[in-house]
């Protein structure tokens, strides 16, 4: 088991985690519903996981949905404007 | 010199929204619809954020004028990294006749009551379209401006600007205090993540009156009517 003070700042962040995904998903392409479902199941699988090193690599996966989520979101607003404000 | 920076924040219907025309071809329908922070609005926030965190500047205060709901457009540059906000309440027939002239006069009455060196504004609202706000501010102030700025960098009390026009890039050199609008390439405006709009719940936001500011917003305009562009024809190779 993992010591105490381990779990308790993974369950930390984990929780972190999930409401900036949650929040960021809102605008998924595909749906915030469709976003929220899979991204639920998606902890939902991984709950029991104990292993730090496994924990870490999920956080960081997850902090990698969020980065690519905020790229998506910017490129779909920039393109929108560039291809209506200007002539290329 | 205060340091400080004023940026101009719009409420506008959110840009991946298909706009319709009321029945009455009196305006286009808002109720229930999606707003959000004019894009260009959002890369001026960003740029002033940028000086901020750069030390280049010690304040940046957030305007928005408009209904109650301006305050979440305001909540979104807090969130963004601006540090205060001011709220220049303005609703009803009013906001629905508000346009680049009143708004430049209640900035330019805000710049001088907050002793503000930049004012930093978007190019253009993505409603209206108008892109008159900054040049309008600018001449009501007497001071020099930068628009379409796609490049600002600060030297001592004189402002490097590179200008997006027809045709290429305009390199100017102006004064402060100064009047700056942001065109799409100044910048990738930050998302406005999830703890920062908690933690920007801290921040202030002041709700003004036009007149407090000595500004009338009546219009000296009046809106005929609104209709939608004639149907795209097919076309034919």
């Amino acid at each position: 088991r993992l010591p105490v003070s381990t779990s308790r700042r993974s369950s930390a962040l984990l929780s972190e985690l999930e409401s900036k995904l949650l929040y960021l998903g809102r605008e998924y392409p595909k749906g915030g519903d469709y976003f929220r479902d899979r991204l639920r199941a998606a902890f939902a699988r991984n709950k029991a996981v104990e292993d730090p090193e496994q924990i870490k690599a999920l956080i960081a996966r997850g902090e990698y949905v969020a980065r690519e989520l905020e790229a998506l979101y910017y490129l779909r607003k920039y393109r929108a404007m560039k291809k209506r404000y200007y002539e290329d | 010199m205060s340091g400080r920076v004023l940026v101009g924040v719009k409420r506008v219907i959110d840009y991946a929204v298909k706009i319709r025309v009321k029945p009455d071809n009196t305006g286009v329908v808002t109720d229930g619809v999606k707003h959000s922070m004019n894009p260009f609005c959002e890369i001026a926030v960003e740029e002033a954020v940028k000086l901020k965190e750069k030390k280049l500047i010690k304040e940046v205060v957030a305007v928005s004028c408009g209904p109650q709901q301006s305050q979440e457009t305001i909540r979104t540059a807090l969130a963004m990294g601006a540090d205060r906000g001011i709220h220049v309440d303005v609703s009803g027939k009013d906001y629905e006749n508000l346009g680049p002239l009143q708004v430049s006069k209640i900035l330019a009455a805000l710049a001088k009551q907050e002793d503000a060196q930049l004012i930093l504004l978007g190019k253009q609202a993505i409603d209206d379209d108008c892109n008159q706000t900054g040049q309008m501010t600018a001449a009501l102030l007497d001071w020099p401006q930068g628009t379409f700025a796609s490049e600002v960098s600060l030297e001592g009390d004189k402002i490097n600007l590179v200008r997006e026009i027809d045709g290429g890039l305009e390199h100017i050199k102006i004064n402060t205090p100064a009047v700056i609008t942001a065109d799409l390439r100044l910048n990738t405006p930050r998302y406005a993540t999830l703890p920062n709009i908690m933690k920007a719940k801290k921040k202030k936001i002041v709700t003004v009156k036009p007149a407090d500011l000595g500004v009338d917003v009546t219009s000296r305009l009046e809106v005929l009517k609104v209709e939608e562009p004639p149907q795209r024809q097919a076309g034919r190779v």
